[in-house]
């Protein structure tokens, strides 16, 4: 059914529709959309979920591990620093295998109080064990998230799963979204593990170092199966609903010299700057990538690549871009652009594209365009 | 609980733990923070409990419980969910979310074992160590008086809430399964002896507990929808308290306490005394 909504009121109605046992929440600009929604369907009877309305983020994260543990469906949304203030228990999640989703709306740190788009949120995130979906508009929004539970508690995958999606340009814009009719798309959860008092057992005991390295490895493992998973559920998704994913969404790409790559919102709007920049006679393309972990396999082979950031590691360099670096061993332009918001328009993007020094790296709004 | 743990010798935990988890029986699940406890299960993949523990770290233990709850209330099961923390995780990293489990009229029983430090991590000060005790973060005593939890805890109004003591098996025993015919947040608080945080030989814990009682440096309770009721043992130590020094001095956490703190504990026993027996004559 066509309707038109927020990036936030998509998550919320997959939520629904995928209907997790327990929802528990605290509210943070600009996820808070997202619970109130959830609130709302479950008060009004739409959504036979418990809502925990917890009293932080720490114990948002806690109470989905006390819930999924149970073996039941979890889902909670977050953002910025409700994210870091649950970095404790995201490590928990992954490490006790629990298949939670969770939405995250990426927005800038404090100090000073911003709450715009940026993705070193989600980003710190990044070794904790948690995949990680980046998505560019609201029907994506809305498919990632049912896809997530699916992938999540796929039982080659059981880790928790999270959805990013950008602050304001995503959350708060509204877009036309087709919602499903979503059958037996999403299984019912099955926990190998789930606690039963008639099988008493301990969870997190004591662990020696003869033991911790392959709780460590049988993440790994599972990191790698979730690829095949992942790809089943997006040719599975396609095929019943026609719409289809990838970890990388290609712009493009096949004939092209030069791609940008980036993630979330910037990564759509580099499909304009490349349009525009073809009819300069530039051949470019763009590539989103959609899946960070798993990381995808990138073919950049022979290609000039301008990586853009809406993140940055202090003493190190852009996120993404060191990624890319260390996976494919290319040398590419690295730039610095949307940290706490700031606009970034496809003629910016054109820009970094024309101007681009690979090897080089650029901060939009602080070096001088040469 | 089964035979052979990893508690140290004479620790008075492993005896509380043996009284709740009997009273509680096979339905029930514990939720465990970093502490005491965690060490006590044994180490992977042996555990000494005869009842599923869920680890959870320091500061989440009413949380993780919040949604276990919640979880297993939605699955139409009935499932006791104990929260079973120490002083650290219950005073100070877990107040928080233990708060919002009791705003929240979480369906649980929330467990303290109080000895009175950070006894996991080498006995470090916490907000439940008394004034005048010396641990390895006070090395010449504490300054600040021992958090009243209970009082905090009664501010939240749960249905019931209770003190007890690992000397007293009994009362455990009734005080628990209790606390478990309510719905809604229930807390207990048992104070367990601990043999080398306290500094005094392992096969005097029952005694020492025991002296923490006859004394009224720990008084037993319960309060039931606000109703105070104070325990007989407490009672007889209401009238006539044995002199304070006699629980003190077999202590080496008390060594060289300075006349003028052991003034101000007989002050707040009598205080606490005063506040308690007053309590309960309004509430009767």
């Amino acid at each position: 059914m066509k309707k038109i909504a927020t990036g936030n009121k998509a998550v919320a109605e997959a939520v629904k529709q995928a209907n997790p046992t327990v929802v528990a929440a605290y509210p943070i600009t600009p996820q808070t959309e997202i619970v109130e929604q959830i609130a709302e369907f479950v008060t009004s009877g739409q959504m036979p979920s418990k809502y925990i309305a917890v009293e932080s983020e720490h114990s948002a994260m806690a109470a989905c591990i006390g819930a999924s543990i149970t073996g039941v469906r979890t889902f909670t949304a977050t953002s910025s620093h409700g994210l870091l203030y649950m970095h404790e228990m995201t490590n928990w999640a992954a490490g006790a295998r629990l298949p939670i989703v969770m939405a995250n709306v990426n927005r800038s740190l404090g100090p000073g109080w911003n709450i715009w788009a940026e993705h070193t949120d989600a980003l710190q995130e990044r070794d904790t064990g948690w995949l990680q979906v980046y998505v560019s508009t609201v029907q994506e929004a809305y498919d990632a998230t049912l896809m997530a539970f699916r992938i999540a508690e796929h039982n080659d995958v059981l880790l928790p799963v999270m959805v990013n999606l950008d602050g304001f340009l995503l959350s708060h814009i509204m877009q036309p979204v087709d919602t499903v009719e979503l059958g037996d798309f999403i299984p019912p959860i099955h926990l190998p593990y789930a606690i039963d008092p008639k099988h008493p057992a301990g969870y997190g005991t004591l662990t020696g170092p003869d033991q911790q390295f392959k709780f460590r490895w049988e993440i790994e493992r599972s990191m790698r199966d979730s690829v095949k998973v992942i790809a089943e559920t997006e040719k599975d998704f396609a095929k019943r609903f026609g719409r289809t994913y990838g970890f990388t969404e290609d712009y493009r790409c096949e004939d092209a010299d030069v791609i940008v790559i980036a993630m979330g919102t910037l990564g759509k709007e580099a499909e304009v700057a490349v349009d525009l920049l073809r009819n300069e006679g530039i051949r470019a393309g763009s590539m989103r990538i959609r899946w960070l972990r798993p990381f995808p396999k990138l073919d950049l082979k022979g290609k000039e690549v301008v990586v853009i950031d809406r993140d940055y590691s202090f003493g190190f360099g852009g996120i993404l871009a060191g990624e890319i670096r260390s996976k494919t061993g290319i040398s590419l332009y690295s730039v610095i652009a949307g940290l706490g918001g700031q606009e970034v328009t496809y003629d910016d993007i054109a820009g970094f594209v024309r101007t681009r020094k690979t090897g080089e790296e650029f901060w939009f709004g602080v070096n001088a365009h040469v | 609980m089964l035979k052979c743990t990893s508690a140290c010798a004479g620790c008075s935990d492993s005896l509380a733990l043996r009284y709740v988890l009997k009273a509680a029986g096979p339905d029930t699940v514990m939720v465990v923070p970093a502490c005491c406890t965690s060490v006590i299960q044994g180490i992977y993949p042996n555990t000494a409990f005869n009842v599923p523990v869920y680890n959870i770290a320091f500061g989440a233990a009413a949380a993780c419980a919040s949604g276990m709850s919640n979880a297993f209330r939605a699955a139409g099961k009935k499932t006791n969910v104990i929260a079973y923390a120490g002083d650290g995780g219950t005073l100070d990293i877990g107040i928080q979310a233990m708060s919002g489990a009791f705003e929240r009229g979480t369906d649980f029983l929330y467990i303290c074992y109080d000895n009175e430090a950070y006894g996991n991590t080498g006995m470090q000060r916490s907000g439940g160590t008394p004034i005048g005790a010396k641990t390895t973060t006070t090395p010449t005593g504490k300054t600040d008086a021992k958090k009243d939890i209970d009082m905090i805890i009664a501010a939240h109004d749960p249905p019931y809430m209770a003190t007890a003591c690992a000397a007293y098996p009994q009362d455990i025993f009734k005080k628990v399964q209790k606390a478990l015919t309510f719905r809604g947040p229930t807390f207990l608080h048992i104070l367990v002896p601990c043999p080398p945080g306290w500094r005094y030989p392992t096969e005097k814990s029952v005694e020492m507990g025991k002296l923490a009682v006859k004394t009224g440096m720990w008084v037993l309770y319960e309060r039931e929808y606000g109703k105070v009721t104070i325990g007989a043992q407490s009672k007889v130590a209401m009238k006539k308290p044995l002199p304070l020094e006699d629980y003190l001095s077999p202590q080496g956490r008390f060594k060289g306490i300075d006349p003028k703190v052991v003034e101000i504990l007989k002050q707040r026993i009598a205080k606490n005394f005063q506040r308690l027996a007053a309590e309960e004559e309004a509430s009767a």
